[in-house]
């Protein structure tokens, strides 16, 4: 199965298209049998001895032996532990409701911020943004943010000071924009010194110098969902030259 | 376009376009002949209490005609659409939820209903949900002379004497929803869902090609 995915790292796959298990049936009794190991990510199933696809998309692997399916696509759905910026839409009582842009509200208490105890509430208004974590996410229940690490400390999360603008891109891009070493990031970087927050729910908040600074980042961004890497570096390089 | 035997079948030229909408979850157009339908997909997003199921996402299909209001003749697309749909998408994995598909008429030249189930496929596909195998439609009317066309066009379909449509799979092609028209023998109901799933390998090969080019860019 390993050698089989193997060979289609970096190839299309659509729903459907399965890996058998190549097992001809034989054990050998004299070789040690060191079993095969597959760890499948997104879009990618296991049904019986088959690993089968059900996303449509590209194979990546990454060592010693993780699979996923990379895919273009614009809904969010909740993963334990990633971050997203969400909206507050209500509170009642203890708990925050907040939108993500997933199928359902998910609840962020007012005790999950750095410092805040039943005396020292967070200063959090309907309409506010948050950076946060999930710390439930599952099919079946609803999910549930927070906004400190394991330690108790905010790092990095919480409310969002004013200024800045929010704007949505595909779940693609923001993959890339986070991925470790990714050259989008470092091209944006020389371009524009900005402050740049991307929720892994395709919700992207960025803060620059200027309003307009701002502006020219956020068409940027939401411009480079549909290029090629070369498209995209003429972009930028025009961009450089003045042409805002 | 043209009639044809069982040894090669012939479809009207077809295309694809992903993603073309800015507000839906995915989006996809797709033209068979002079055919052409837009669809659109919202999802998994909130329900209903009153539609929704404990245990699976809620599929709802909505047709819209070119002009006026959905009628009967709609409302029994949608649910060839919606069962066909219901048994490729793998629900029970966003319980909960609702799933909305809506199809918009551009042009109806013959072979609609195919021409939704193509596009619903694509557009479930671009919107990124979880399905267990791709299907596709095939439509294919018997002339008063016995021939068997496949795809037909409005004027085809009219002067025949039995008009099918088919949803086959991708992975066995079988056959996941069958509807009838007219008169016809069991050998040539056979016939024709064995004209069908040669047309589908053309069809799903149709839909690697579209995929594989949307995604060169971030190859």
């Amino acid at each position: 199965m390993d050698s089989a995915l193997r060979e289609r790292v970096g190839q299309v796959l659509l729903p459907g298209d399965e890996f058998c298990c190549d097992t001809d049936g034989v054990i050998s009794l004299s070789d040690t049998v060191r079993p095969e190991k597959v760890l499948c990510g997104p879009g990618l199933r296991r049904s019986g001895d088959r690993l089968l696809v059900c996303k449509s998309g590209v194979l990546r692997h990454k060592e010693p032996n993780v699979f996923w399916i990379d895919s273009q696509q614009w809904r969010y759905v909740p993963v334990k532990g990633e971050t997203v910026i969400g909206v507050v839409a209500a509170k009642s009582g203890d708990v925050f409701k907040v939108d993500f842009g997933g199928s359902e509200q998910a609840s962020l208490t007012y005790l999950s911020f750095e410092g805040a105890t039943k005396r020292n509430r967070p200063n959090v208004q309907v309409g506010d943004l948050v950076f946060a974590q999930f710390i439930v996410a599952n099919k079946d229940m609803e999910p549930e943010l927070t906004c400190m690490d394991s330690s108790g400390r905010a790092n990095g999360m919480g409310v969002f000071g004013g200024g800045g603008l929010l704007f949505r891109v595909s779940l693609g891009l923001v993959r890339r924009l986070l991925s470790p070493g990714s050259e989008l990031r470092s091209d944006l970087e020389k371009l524009l010194p900005c402050e740049l927050v991307v929720g892994m729910n395709g919700r992207v908040w960025t803060r620059a110098a200027d309003v307009q600074k701002t502006l020219v980042l956020a068409n940027l961004l939401q411009s480079c969902d549909t290029m090629s890497c070369s498209q995209r570096r003429q972009l930028f390089s025009r961009v450089r030259q003045g042409a805002l | 376009m043209e009639a044809c035997n069982t040894s090669d079948v012939t479809l009207r030229a077809f295309g694809c376009e992903h993603n073309l909408l800015s507000r839906p979850d995915g989006s996809a157009s797709f033209v068979q002949g002079d055919t052409s339908v837009y669809a659109a997909v919202y999802g998994p997003a909130e329900v209903k209490v009153s539609k929704e199921i404990y245990d699976r996402a809620t599929l709802e299909v909505l047709i819209q005609p070119k002009v006026g209001l959905p009628s009967v003749r709609e409302r029994s697309q949608e649910q060839c659409v919606r069962e066909t749909c219901e048994a490729s998408l793998l629900l029970s994995l966003h319980p909960r939820s609702s799933l909305t598909l809506v199809l918009q008429v551009l042009h109806d030249d013959g072979s609609l209903l195919s021409c939704f189930l193509n596009a619903a496929c694509m557009a479930l596909m671009d919107a990124g949900l979880p399905m267990s195998c791709l299907f596709c439609g095939v439509t294919c009317a018997i002339s008063a002379d016995g021939q068997i066309i496949t795809d037909p066009t409005a004027a085809q379909e009219k002067e025949s004497r039995a008009l099918m449509t088919f949803a086959v799979d991708s992975r066995e092609r079988k056959v996941l929803m069958s509807t009838t028209k007219g008169s016809f023998s069991v050998h040539e109901l056979q016939q024709c869902i064995a004209v069908s799933q040669k047309a589908s390998e053309k069809m799903f090969q149709f839909y690697r090609d579209s995929v594989k080019r949307r995604y060169s860019k971030n190859l």
